[in-house]
């Protein structure tokens, strides 16, 4: 196996919050290879958009690092000046809101040009060429004239697909895609998730996929990753995650989803309440407060991420749990 | 932000572009200071008389036919003089207002980027020169490069500077803020490209109600310069100038030379001021 394009070890981030520091990463470690799509899905607050920003040096002012983030082999925190921007061309974000991440005041065709002219070079026809060229890739008919409309004409679907076509002009390496389906309504979602797909596949990208839906990251993703608490407790390949789980917390996401094939009852929600990095408890297994396996052996102290049937798993009874993970523990 | 497209057409039909939404009062402010500016810039070929020739012997004297106004009290045609001196009195102000946003812009923007220790040189910077009234300043400029525009212009640059720089440097840090903003570094942009073609840009409803309601003060605090003889110098003409050539009339029953450049300050000033708090509402609102 050749290096991988993005490669992230022992991560941990603690940002100041009223005059305290507080983890809102611990100890993440995940590799993406070029033209591989990884999933990266948890709750709210478990810390997959603060890995994307951590990534594209977004962290908020005062955040403190711990760990390595390598790209390409070199480290992405000790960047700067010229060589981070170069740096930031080669990795392209897509945003969950499109209409906050585009300045409404400027046309559609300043946004989507404006890195090919200012950091590529490329002359203004050049640049509305390939940018009308690419709008047509991502299902936007009528290009020119798109590219005369401000953000407010277009549709929050249209605009998530113009975002698309701008991160795609630059020919990034790596693609962070920060829920880039949530404001969207499905059906809409769905053709978003297509484009990006193809595209992706057709530009030989990698991907670090954010998403708290766990069916459409092992759909698109050839691995997944679940985080909880700011730390990752499972990666797996996509096609196995569903069906053979390895943490009993990848079991409950699962688990807490209705299913389309059956009629079910009450949708088994998890106990609890999802926990930031610093209220998970420091000497155990984070998920151990709301885990309906939990024994003694999770309290002794916290897990590692260990090696399990070609995934990893941070969870100490993972082996003699798997294969009883699909089902209710204590119903 | 989507006013513009809001307006229904049959009100866009009816004003002008850039002062859509500031009411009458706008309307009839924007139109005193048409007035003042076309004085300012062909004031001295509209003149009905020479403005600068002396005729002792009709100094004090009132409204005759063909002068409007009378005569000053060395019997100079007043609305001649009135209208030669729209230059010097909108020139002035116009330079002060421009260079004083320009500097306060740039330390706006700059403390807002970099935020930590240069916001914070900045920010404190400006609080010490918030310490220097304008006039001041003014004397202390004259008492170096001599009296003249140029000097007490800026002086008064210098003074505004802070109050400028206060209120964009809070606007900027908004906009900065802003998700776009950081959609922008994540592309690759410099630092130097977002704020010039992205920052300033979308701060400019804000920069521009402001320099208007600065153009008020301005004209105010060059006004009473050049009343206290430290800037425009008589003969030349200028509004200030002439309340403080003409102010012994006032006690001696001759009003009307002093009082129609005071009024004409006072016009304009209010005319700015009132343009100026509109179009500042309009960009407030625009932003919610």
């Amino acid at each position: 196996m050749s290096d991988p394009l993005l490669a992230i070890d022992g991560l941990t981030v603690r940002l100041e919050v009223r005059g305290a520091r507080r983890a809102v990463l611990r100890d993440v470690a995940l590799t993406v290879r070029a033209g591989e799509a990884l999933g990266l899905v948890g709750e709210s607050g478990s810390g997959k958009s603060m890995t994307a920003r951590a990534i594209d040096r977004l962290l908020p002012r005062g955040a403190e690092v711990d760990g390595t983030i390598r790209f390409d082999g070199r480290d992405v925190h000790a960047l700067s000046g010229p060589d981070l921007r170069r740096f930031r061309s080669q990795v392209a974000m897509i945003f969950q809101d499109p209409r906050a991440h585009v300045n409404p005041v400027r046309r559609i065709g300043d946004y989507v040009t404006e890195a090919l002219r200012t950091n590529l070079g490329a002359s203004p026809a050049d640049a509305s060429r390939r940018a009308a060229d690419m709008l047509a890739q991502v299902g936007i008919e009528g290009g020119p004239r798109r590219l005369r409309q401000y953000p407010h004409e277009l549709s929050g679907g249209m605009l998530q697909r113009v975002m698309i076509a701008a991160a795609l002009l630059t020919e990034p390496r790596l693609l962070l895609a920060d829920e880039p389906t949530t404001a969207l309504d499905v059906t809409t979602q769905a053709e978003v998730m297509a484009i990006l797909d193809e595209l992706r596949h057709e530009y030989g990208l990698a991907m670090l996929f954010i998403t708290h839906d766990l069916e459409l990251a092992a759909a698109i993703c050839d691995r997944t990753a679940v985080m909880y608490a700011g730390q990752i407790v499972e990666i797996r390949e996509s096609g196995r995650l569903h069906d053979d789980p390895l943490h009993p917390y990848t079991a409950a996401l699962a688990a807490a989803r209705p299913d389309i094939t059956r009629a079910a009852g009450r949708l088994r929600a998890i106990p609890g309440r999802p926990l930031s990095a610093f209220e998970a408890p420091a000497g155990e297994c984070a998920f151990a407060p709301r885990c309906p396996h939990v024994r003694d052996a999770c309290r002794a102290g916290p897990p590692p991420l260990a090696e399990l049937g070609g995934g990893l798993s941070r969870c100490v009874r993972a082996h003699e749990l798997r294969g009883k993970l699909g089902e209710p523990a204590n119903a | 932000m989507n006013i513009t497209v809001a307006a229904p057409p049959a009100r866009r039909s009816r004003s002008l572009p850039g002062l859509r939404g500031t009411g009458v009062a706008g309307l009839a402010s924007a139109a005193v200071i048409a007035v003042a500016t076309i004085a300012a810039v062909f004031g001295p070929l509209l003149a009905p008389y020479n403005p600068d020739l002396p005729n002792l012997s009709l100094a004090w004297v009132g409204p005759v036919g063909g002068h409007l106004l009378g005569y000053d009290f060395q019997g100079r045609d007043v609305l001649s003089r009135l209208l030669a001196g729209a230059q010097s009195s909108m020139l002035g102000p116009l330079a002060v207002v421009i260079l004083s946003m320009a500097a306060g812009a740039v330390l706006a923007v700059v403390a807002a980027w970099r935020r930590g220790a240069a916001d914070a040189v900045i920010s404190s910077g400006l609080d010490i020169l918030f310490a220097f009234p304008g006039i001041l300043l003014a004397v202390l400029a004259t008492a170096i490069f001599g009296a003249g525009l140029t000097a007490a212009a800026i002086a008064l640059s210098i003074a505004y500077m802070p109050y400028v720089a206060r209120v964009l440097r809070g606007v900027a840090l908004r906009e900065r803020s802003q998700p776009y903003v950081a959609a922008l570094e994540v592309q690759g942009s410099s630092a130097t490209t977002i704020c010039l073609r992205h920052i300033i840009p979308n701060m400019l409803p804000i920069i521009v109600a402001q320099a208007t309601i600065m153009f008020g003060w301005a004209m105010v605090d060059l006004a009473a310069i050049s009343f206290l003889g430290l800037g425009v110098q008589p003969p030349q003409a200028n509004w200030g100038v002439m309340i403080s050539e003409n102010q012994t009339g006032i006690l001696q029953g001759y009003p009307l030379p002093a009082l129609s450049a005071g009024v004409c300050i006072v016009a304009v000033v209010i005319a700015f001021n009132v343009l100026g708090e509109r179009l500042f509402e309009r960009a407030q609102a625009a932003r919610r």
